[in-house]
């Protein structure tokens, strides 16, 4: 059944995707299908915008308004399309470097503002897309074409990041932990005002094979769910041993005005007194 | 002088090049097709062969104000782009050039979006034409491995000081594998010598760099920008003579190939030249008289040149890898303009090619030139544009 939903939701004249085998975007994908299709939006009240990447090249498969921008401007795009359109429901999808290096201003404004948009990352820890280039997610000591020794930065927390910058739903999950994801996309796309999701995927070809985990798909997946730690388990570790691990689950669910209802309330409140 | 041919891309060629100049910091942030630049530069700083500080900026306007505060402060700095991201970058190139600093750009030419498209044409260096860079196109990695060097020593000529972009095709050129001649560190480092500016935020006095600049001032220093444009022409000149002198590679700011007896030519810039001089060789077996003009140099555009060279033929097609919307495109405008005041005008004619990475072949060249031979023999398609190999 599940997969009829997809491909329901799919431009199957485009298939196959481009993605490489063994990566960790279709899977993000079809955990997005499936919770638009429990959300029951129509393809034609439902929009996808994305920046440029791997990860960016989802407008392009889901069949529904869509709009593939350029790198890292996804969430300025569907700003504009959400004032516009505000009844339209809009969900950017956005790569790790999309979202967080050169788009992350757009980021953390839109978590600010409090937008009625759901950004959706597919964090694979590396430029995917230009050949495995360090992107602000690898994590501090692992290689990648840029730092081939290691990384000498220190990675940013999304989750922590959006949160801090005020968005009102922000959660984490792995993209092996598929019906898990499938919820928390759900939740997001149900909340009213900007709602973050970080989907971890994986990047076998530019991440893993620098990084001994080999283009081998499983062997990728393995390391991420090793790393994964839920929140419930976070809060019994020490912040030693929770060094480098990606904890899972949901970190705001909270309620704030959402932006464009206060715009309309105060940015144009002159215009709608009568006069 | 090394004798020993390397299997070099015209990316890793650059790398090279940046590598032997030994730059104080290079800022980049990755974009096809230009990342193996980076990522080839980011191992030489990983394995200790450079002393660049290296920094993996968030994005190109990032890349570009650091490489400006980096050379601002004294300096050498570069960095190295295509398409969006010199487009991204845009503010700060135009600074740049204003703020006079030496900076070295590679520039691996790819088509603007949209739609979006990772294949080479000019049309991101042609939209900068007008931000105050010198822009010097490369038909070849050879070519884009010398060109660096001269390129740093034209920025830092005293009589110039301003940013120069070294283009060269992308994938065409920088994914292409070819031999390449490269020289000993010693002779870069000799003939690069020592930088000989100061950075203004290091000068004995303290500086301001960027303050606001209204009607009091601004046109003097926009006037000074032209005029340092002037000098650049003569500077190339000397260079390119002391580089054919020291290295025996002998380039020319307007490049003629079998033209001595030619009454008609094709004019181009960059990777497509090297398709013509092949297809001129095959009609000259067939005994038609025709032979190629390479602008190496577009800005400063180099029109009492390229003038003279032009004017000794009877009919001139000139290829155009970028269009000017509404307007005549890049190349072929600014040479119209050099023969406005002559007395003597060949017959010319532009054809847009190349947009995206559509492969300009050698059939499309034979055809190119039997519209050169019609063009000569009648003039019936004098000042037309036209589009080469579209549907
Ligand atoms: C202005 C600009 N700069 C750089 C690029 C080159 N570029 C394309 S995708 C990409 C990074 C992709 O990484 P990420 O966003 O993490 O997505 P992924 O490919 O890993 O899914 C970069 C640097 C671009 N397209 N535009
Ligand atoms: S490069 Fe990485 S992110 Fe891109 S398709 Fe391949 S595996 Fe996926």
């Amino acid at each position: 059944m599940y997969n009829n939903i997809i491909l329901d939701r799919l431009r199957v004249d485009k298939l196959p995707t481009m993605w490489c085998p063994g990566c960790g975007h279709g899977i993000i994908l079809a955990a997005l299908l499936k919770s638009i299709d429990k959300m029951g939006w129509e393809k034609e009240n439902t929009v996808v915008v994305s920046g440029i990447g791997c990860a960016g090249r989802v407008p392009g498969y889901i069949d529904a308004c869509t709009l593939h921008t350029t790198h890292g401007r996804a969430l300025g795009f569907a700003t504009g399309i959400k004032f516009a359109h505000p009844e339209l429901n809009v969900i950017a999808v956005m790569g790790d470097g999309d979202a967080s290096a050169i788009g992350g201003n757009h980021l953390i404004h839109a978590a600010r503002r409090n937008i009625d948009i759901t950004a959706i990352v597919f964090n694979n820890d590396i430029y995917g897309m230009t050949g495995g280039q360090k992107s602000p997610t690898t994590p501090h000591g692992y290689n990648s074409t840029t730092s081939q020794y290691g990384n000498a930065e220190i990675p940013f927390d999304l989750c922590k990041l959006v949160e801090g910058a005020g968005a009102t739903f922000v959660a984490r999950e792995i993209q092996s932990n598929h019906i898990n994801l499938e919820k928390i996309i759900l939740k997001a796309l149900q909340k009213k005002g900007f709602s973050f999701v970080e989907a971890f995927s994986v990047c076998p070809t530019s991440f893993g094979r620098r990084n001994k985990l080999t283009s081998d798909a499983t062997k990728n997946i393995d390391w991420v769910k090793s790393m994964s730690v839920t929140k419930a388990q976070a809060e019994k570790r020490t912040p030693e041993e929770l060094e480098g691990k990606i904890i899972t689950g949901v970190f705001v669910d909270i309620e704030r005005p959402e932006f464009i209802e206060s715009y309309l309330k105060y940015d144009l409140s002159g215009a709608n007194c009568e006069k | 002088m090394t004798t020993k041919y390397e299997a070099l891309t015209g990316a890793e060629a650059a790398a090279l090049a940046m590598k032997q100049i030994n730059p104080d910091v290079v800022a980049v942030y990755p974009i096809t097709p230009q990342t193996p630049i980076v990522m080839k530069f980011s191992e030489y700083v990983a394995n200790g062969e450079v002393d660049t500080e290296m920094v993996r900026v968030e994005s190109e306007h990032s890349a570009m104000s650091a490489t400006v505060g980096a050379a601002g402060a004294g300096a050498r700095a570069m960095t190295a782009t295509a398409a969006n991201g010199l487009a991204l970058m845009w503010e700060i190139v135009y600074i740049a050039a204003s703020t006079r600093l030496p900076i070295v750009m590679g520039l691996v030419n790819r088509a603007l979006s949209g739609p979006i498209n990772i294949h080479c044409d000019h049309s991101d260096s042609m939209g900068a034409r007008d931000s105050g860079w010198i822009q010097i196109y490369s038909e070849n990695a050879q070519e884009v491995y010398d060109n660096y060097f001269m390129a740093l020593r034209i920025a830092e000529h005293k009589d110039v000081l301003l940013p120069v972009m070294v283009c060269q095709d992308g994938f065409i050129t920088s994914h292409s594998v070819e031999n390449v001649l490269p020289l000993e560190d010693a002779q870069v480092k000799k003939f690069i010598g020592k930088k000989n500016f100061k950075g203004l935020l290091t000068s004995e006095k303290p500086y301001t760099i960027g303050p606001l600049d209204l009607q009091d001032y601004y046109m003097e220093h926009k006037m000074q920008q032209h005029d340092a444009m002037k000098h650049v022409i003569p500077v190339i000149e000397k260079i390119q003579k002391e580089y054919a002198e020291t290295f025996d590679r002998k380039y020319e700011i307007i490049e003629e190939y079998r033209t001595d007896d030619a009454d008609m030519v094709i004019v181009g810039m960059s990777s497509v030249m090297g398709t013509v001089k092949d297809v001129i060789d095959m009609m000259r077996e067939e005994g038609i008289k025709v032979g190629a003009v390479k602008p190496r140099l577009f800005r400063p555009f180099p029109a009492e040149k390229i003038k003279n060279v032009l004017s000794k033929f009877k009919a001139i097609i000139i290829l155009d890898r970028s269009d000017s919307f509404g307007s005549f495109p890049p190349l072929y405008g600014e040479i119209l303009a050099s023969f406005f005041a002559a007395e003597k005008k060949p017959y010319i004619k532009s054809f847009i090619h190349g947009l995206g990475g559509r492969d300009t072949n050698v059939e499309m060249i034979k055809e190119v030139i039997s519209e050169l031979q019609k063009l000569r023999d009648t003039g019936e398609s004098n000042f037309t544009i036209d589009y080469l190999g579209v549907r």
